[in-house]
């Protein structure tokens, strides 16, 4: 079932395990200004019950991803959608709509970034949490309420029994989010997608958030990519990263040694750039020069090379491939063994 | 200057600019269409003091709804205070109106959260950066355009783009816009209002850069309004910590980030992720349980002892904590750190956890 070309799959997961393999993935927008190639032949693997971060700016294609694996890219009508996503042994970009709505919701479910627009507000709590498990689980309204009201117990909504025929207007920001994550996790998914799920949130609210993330994966043993711009919230929480640039993965490994010694000099440049609490203060920051690339008009060699301090004229010639550089980890960069010996740091 | 005594004056040798004095901001909410009945009122600033020095950048932090953004406002008199007082060089802002209080705005302005939003999309650049100057009648046509492109070229933006329109621009050059338009009419201080949440990471960087350059071109003030606290640790020399519309912790930005003393300072420095494995897994988070009140009916007593893991039945959910200077520069508003038991605490022997595990204990 598994597609033949795996081998640069930006993991080494252990084979046997692997839950999701994403081969090639490209989505193009069309638009008026050209094709937007928003997602640019990404393949990863995600193993089961794996903490994946998923990092990037905006407009990198992290949540394209992500709406391509559960299925939302074939929804809009200007998208062309190529390569394979494989769950489970089903393709998911072939397979027939309605055998994607019953693995959408219950294998795979996914929290969005703004629990202020995405829960309906004209819907109670009870018909929001209730749908996923009549639906899926085919549980009588009785149990579903049961159920429902134990998983928001679960995601620590107090009295939880008095509230679930409240609406979601009676809730705040973080109380929102953790109904979304109830809901999310009411089917116990293989598969969690959790887009930007902090981002909205304020700090106190953010770190009960990602805790609660954790242990309920642990629990519910579900694996969950976690999408974000921001690395901190990765670095404590995941297992792997995986780090995107105008549509495409620039680097993937595990969190630690990624963290410790990136192996492209986009992941130097994000981490350079935002202050850090446990280190002491610097007069001016490290800036990553210049903007992100135009989508619609990518340049012909490596998208970073123009902000790259590290380019030669081979990167402004041709992209580089994502490789293997060390145990499990990748880099698309043609320095990266210069990297990964740590020529470069007097240079960064 | 003011005779009046007030808390939280400065310690680092400089002289005030700006003198917040017991400044409160409430919202009314009002019931009814004709004839509006006030029910009820939201206290987003509910009695704040501190003071902020000639040529220094305070931070000022706390969580959405915490009245931050409201207070930046206030001081430029964009909403008007409830009560209180809000001091510009010894004078009193809150009761001025008209021309004069337009002749004191020449000196404060302000840098808003969205760049999007905070530009007129009908507007060019040369006439959004120009308006200020044409407002307060500084200079010739011919001057103003000069002037125009001089700021385009200090905040970086190539000058002969200055016929453009926003929309042509990227979220950070826009904030550069912003920048420009705020520094057009040579003010002393400027107010700072969450200037880098709106961009991208690799962006931020580089506003935050110009930001600090500028300050030291022109010698200004700043008040920095945000939520990160990384960030504010970096651009600040001092940093006032606010909760539901008061200040609780102002100090020194070293002595606050390394002895935070308010337990609310301290589980907001223990829940900002370090984008660092090594170092998360090192770290014992504080985690808060619960949401931030309401400022509708904010809680009795001390507005943080609902959700204080070291809060005392009969002490702090009766009486307000004042703030107080626990040691010199370090001011706190919480009674288990200004009370007279909790000597080992002020001296940094302690911090509230201990006392909070110590008191589940017991």
């Amino acid at each position: 079932m598994l597609p033949g070309v795996a081998i640069d799959s930006a993991s080494m997961s252990v084979d046997g395990n692997t839950l999701l393999r994403l081969t090639e993935l490209t989505v193009d927008f069309a638009s008026q200004e050209g094709t937007v190639h928003a997602v640019n032949r990404v393949s990863f693997d995600v193993a089961a019950g794996e903490l994946v971060g998923l990092v990037g700016e905006s407009g990198c294609g992290k949540s394209v991803t992500a709406n391509a694996i559960i299925g939302l890219t074939g929804m809009v009508p200007n998208a062309a959608v190529s390569g394979a996503i494989d769950f489970l042994g089903k393709d998911l970009l072939t397979l027939p709509e309605p055998e994607l709505r019953a693995i959408r919701g219950r294998d795979i479910s996914m929290i969005f970034q703004d629990p202020v627009t995405s829960l309906n507000p004209v819907l109670s709590i009870e018909r929001l949490m209730t749908e996923g498990l009549e639906v899926h689980l085919g549980l009588s309204h009785g149990d579903a309420v049961k159920r429902s009201i134990e998983l928001l117990g679960e995601v620590g909504i107090p009295k939880a029994a008095n509230r679930i025929k409240d609406y979601p207007h009676q809730f705040s920001g973080g109380m929102r989010q953790r109904v979304m994550i109830a809901i999310a996790l009411s089917c116990n998914p293989k598969l969690l997608l959790a887009d930007e799920p902090t981002t909205a949130l304020d700090v106190t609210i953010q770190a009960q958030i990602l805790r609660l993330l954790k242990s309920l994966s642990r629990e519910h043993e579900a694996a969950v990519i976690v999408i974000t711009h921001d690395l901190g919230v990765v670095a404590g929480m995941c297992q792997r990263i995986l780090v995107m640039y105008a549509g495409r993965i620039v680097e993937s490994g595990p969190a630690k040694p990624l963290f410790a010694r990136p192996h492209h000099p986009y992941t130097i440049g994000l981490l350079k750039s935002v202050p850090r609490l446990n280190e002491p203060r610097a007069d001016s920051l490290q800036t990553i020069m210049g903007l992100p690339p135009d989508l619609a008009h990518l340049p012909p060699g490596c998208a970073f090379a123009p902000r790259c301090f590290l380019a030669t004229d081979e990167c402004w010639a041709a992209g580089p491939e994502l490789e293997p550089t060390d145990e499990g980890r990748m880099s698309a960069c043609f320095h990266r063994d210069q990297l990964r010996a740590g020529e470069t740091e007097a240079v960064a | 200057m003011s005779g009046a005594t007030v808390d939280a004056t400065g310690t680092l040798g400089g002289d005030t600019l700006v003198r917040v004095e017991d400044l409160r901001v409430h919202f009314p909410i009002t019931s009814g269409i004709v004839f509006q009945r006030k029910i009820g009122a939201v206290h987003a600033v509910d009695g704040l003091t501190f003071d902020v020095l000639r040529g220094e950048t305070l931070g000022l932090v706390g969580e959405s709804g915490c009245g931050k953004s409201t207070t930046g406002r206030a001081i430029l008199q964009l909403i008007r205070p409830t009560t209180g007082r809000v001091l510009y060089e010894g004078g009193d802002l809150a009761h001025l109106k008209g021309t004069r209080l337009r002749e004191q705005r020449k000196r404060m302005q302000m840098i808003f959260q969205d760049p999007y939003a905070s530009l007129n999309s009908r507007m060019t650049i040369g006439d959004i950066i120009g308006e200020p100057l044409l407002v307060h009648r500084m200079g010739s046509a011919k001057e103003r355009k000069a002037k125009v492109r001089e700021l385009l070229e200090t905040v970086g933006i190539n000058p002969n783009t200055l016929n453009r329109y926003p929309h042509e621009f990227s979220g950070g050059q826009r904030q550069r816009v912003g920048i420009a338009r705020a520094l057009a009419v040579e003010p002393n201080f400027i107010v700072c209002d969450e200037p880098i949440s709106a961009l991208d990471v690799s962006i931020r960087a580089q506003i935050i850069n110009l930001l600090q350059q500028l300050q030291r071109d022109f010698g200004l003030t700043y008040l920095f309004i945000a939520h990160d606290l990384s960030v504010v640790r970096h651009i600040s020399d001092r940093v006032a910590v606010m909760y539901l519309g008061r200040v609780v912790e102002l100090a020194e930005n070293a002595i606050l980030y390394e002895n935070p003393m308010h337990p609310y300072t301290q589980a907001l420095l223990s829940a900002v992720p370090i984008p660092d494995p090594a170092a998360e897994e090192l770290r014992r988070p504080v985690v808060l349980t619960g949401d931030v009140p309401s400022p509708v009916e904010p809680p009795s007593g001390c507005h943080f002892h609902t959700r204080c893991p070291a809060a005392q039945d009969g002490l702090c959910d009766v009486q307000d904590p004042p703030l107080l200077e626990v040691r010199p520069g370090h001011w706190a508003a919480c009674h288990l750190i200004t009370g007279a038991d909790y000597p080992h605490i002020r001296a940094g022997e302690d911090d509230l956890a201990v006392v909070a595990e110590g008191g589940a204990a017991a």
